[in-house]
C-alpha cells in the first residue's frame, strides 16, 4: 500500500451503472469493485487508500461518476486518518 | 481493508481539479447502456466547445442513434434531423448563420448507412461545418445489427458468425473516403478505450473545430467507441474487443490535415 494519498474521490455510487472500466483504469490500482450493489443492483468502485488525483477513472467513466480532488499537502494513509472509514 | 470516505468532499485542504461533468450538461443522468462510450465522447465534444468560448455560438445537428437521449440533457442550441441527414441539415444553417460553429453528432450506421450521400456531398462542396462520427460498430439504438462500418468477422445480431465479406461485403472506411476529397481539410481518428486515448482524441476534436473556425472546409473527427450491449461482451471487456475488432481496421491518428502534410497514424 502506498504511504500517502495525493488526492481523493467524490464517487455517486447511486449513478453508477457498475461497467467496470474504471477498475483497469487507475494507474496506482486503488479502485475495486463493491461487494454490494447500489440501489439499482449495479456494483460500485470503492476506492482505497493512495490514490494520486491523476482523474483517469472520471476520464474514463461513462456514467460521470467521479469527482477528483487534489490534497494541498499529501494525507499519509495510516489506519487513524480521519479520511478513512 | 479500509476505504477512503467518498460520499462527500474531504475534510482535509484540497482543490476540486475534475468535475462530474462538464458544464454544458445539465445533468449527469443519462440513459445510456452500461459501458457505452459515447458519453465518453459527447463530454469531450462539449469541454472543447466551452475551451473554445464556443458555448453561446453553436448549433449542435444531432443524427439518430442512441446519443439522441443527450438532446435532452445538453445545454447547447440542438436539431434532429432524418437519419443520417445531418450533414445536409447543418449545410444550410452554417450558410445562414456563418458566425456559429455547427457540428454534426451522429454514429457510424447514421452516417455511413444510411446517410453516406449527405456527408460525401458536403464533404465534395466544402462545407464549414465539424462532423463528429462515434464509430462502434452497429447499430446500437435498435440492437446491435451491422451497419456498413461493421468490420470483418465482427459478430452481431444479423451476423452471428460474424461479418463475412464474401456474403457481407467490406465496411466502408469513412474517414479514407473523406480524407480522399478536396473540400475536406481535417480528418482524424480517436478512440475512447483508455484515458491516454481520451485525451488524444480531445485534441483531435479541439482541432476539428478550429478547421471550421478557420473556413478551411469540412472536418471529420472519427471517435471509435464501445458498444458492449450490441457487441454482446462483458462491460469490462468492451475496450479490449474495440482495440482487436474495430481498432485493427480504423487505426488511430491524423489522416488529413489541411495546413500540414498528413501524420503517419499513431
Amino acid at each position: 500500500m502506498r504511504e500517502v494519498s495525493r488526492g481523493t474521490l467524490v464517487i455517486d455510487v447511486e449513478r453508477c451503472k457498475g461497467c467496470e472500466l474504471c477498475i483497469p483504469a487507475c494507474p496506482p490500482g486503488v479502485l475495486t469493485m463493491s461487494e454490494q450493489g447500489n440501489k439499482m443492483g449495479y456494483l460500485y468502485p470503492e476506492l482505497s487508500p493512495g490514490c494520486t488525483g491523476c482523474t483517469a477513472c472520471q476520464q474514463v467513466c461513462p456514467d460521470f461518476v467521479f469527482e477528483v480532488y487534489k490534497y494541498k499537502k499529501a494525507v499519509p494513509t495510516s489506519i487513524d486518518n480521519p479520511e478513512t472509514t | 481493508m479500509s476505504f477512503v470516505e467518498t460520499t462527500r468532499p474531504p475534510s482535509a485542504e484540497a482543490t476540486k481539479i475534475a468535475d462530474f461533468k462538464p458544464s454544458l450538461l445539465q445533468t449527469e443522468e443519462h440513459h445510456l447502456c452500461p459501458g457505452c462510450g459515447e458519453s465518453v465522447a459527447i463530454r469531450l465534444v462539449l469541454e472543447v466547445i466551452e475551451e473554445l468560448g464556443l458555448a453561446q455560438k453553436n448549433v449542435c445537428v444531432i443524427g439518430h442513434g442512441c446519443y439522441g437521449s443527450f438532446v435532452q440533457i445538453m445545454d447547447v442550441d440542438c436539431t434532429l434531423c432524418l437519419h443520417g441527414r445531418a450533414p445536409a441539415v447543418s449545410t444550410g444553417i452554417k450558410r445562414m448563420r456563418p458566425e456559429v460553429a455547427v457540428w454534426t453528432l451522429q454514429g457510424d450506421g447514421d452516417m455511413t448507412s444510411e446517410g453516406l450521400a449527405e456527408i460525401l456531398h458536403a464533404t465534395a462542396r466544402g462545407e464549414d461545418i465539424t462532423c463528429i462520427l462515434v464509430n462502434n460498430g452497429v447499430f446500437g439504438d435498435t440492437g446491435g445489427q451491422m451497419t456498413a462500418s461493421t468490420v470483418v468477422g465482427q459478430r452481431t445480431k444479423n451476423t452471428l458468425d460474424g461479418r463475412d465479406p464474401d456474403y457481407h461485403g467490406y465496411p466502408i472506411v469513412i474517414g479514407d473516403m473523406v480524407a480522399s476529397m478536396q473540400g475536406s481539410a481535417y480528418v482524424a481518428r480517436g478512440s475512447v478505450h483508455n484515458a491516454a486515448s481520451i485525451a488524444k482524441t480531445k485534441r483531435l476534436i479541439r482541432t476539428g473545430f478550429e478547421r471550421q473556425l478557420e473556413r478551411q472546409g469540412l472536418s471529420l473527427v472519427e471517435i471509435l467507441t464501445m458498444c458492449p450491449t450490441g457487441w454482446f461482451v462483458p462491460t469490462a471487456d468492451g475496450a479490449d474487443y474495440l482495440m482487436e475488432s474495430l481498432g485493427k481496421t480504423y487505426p488511430l491518428g491524423v489522416i488529413k490535415d489541411i495546413t500540414k502534410q498528413a501524420e503517419p497514424a499513431d
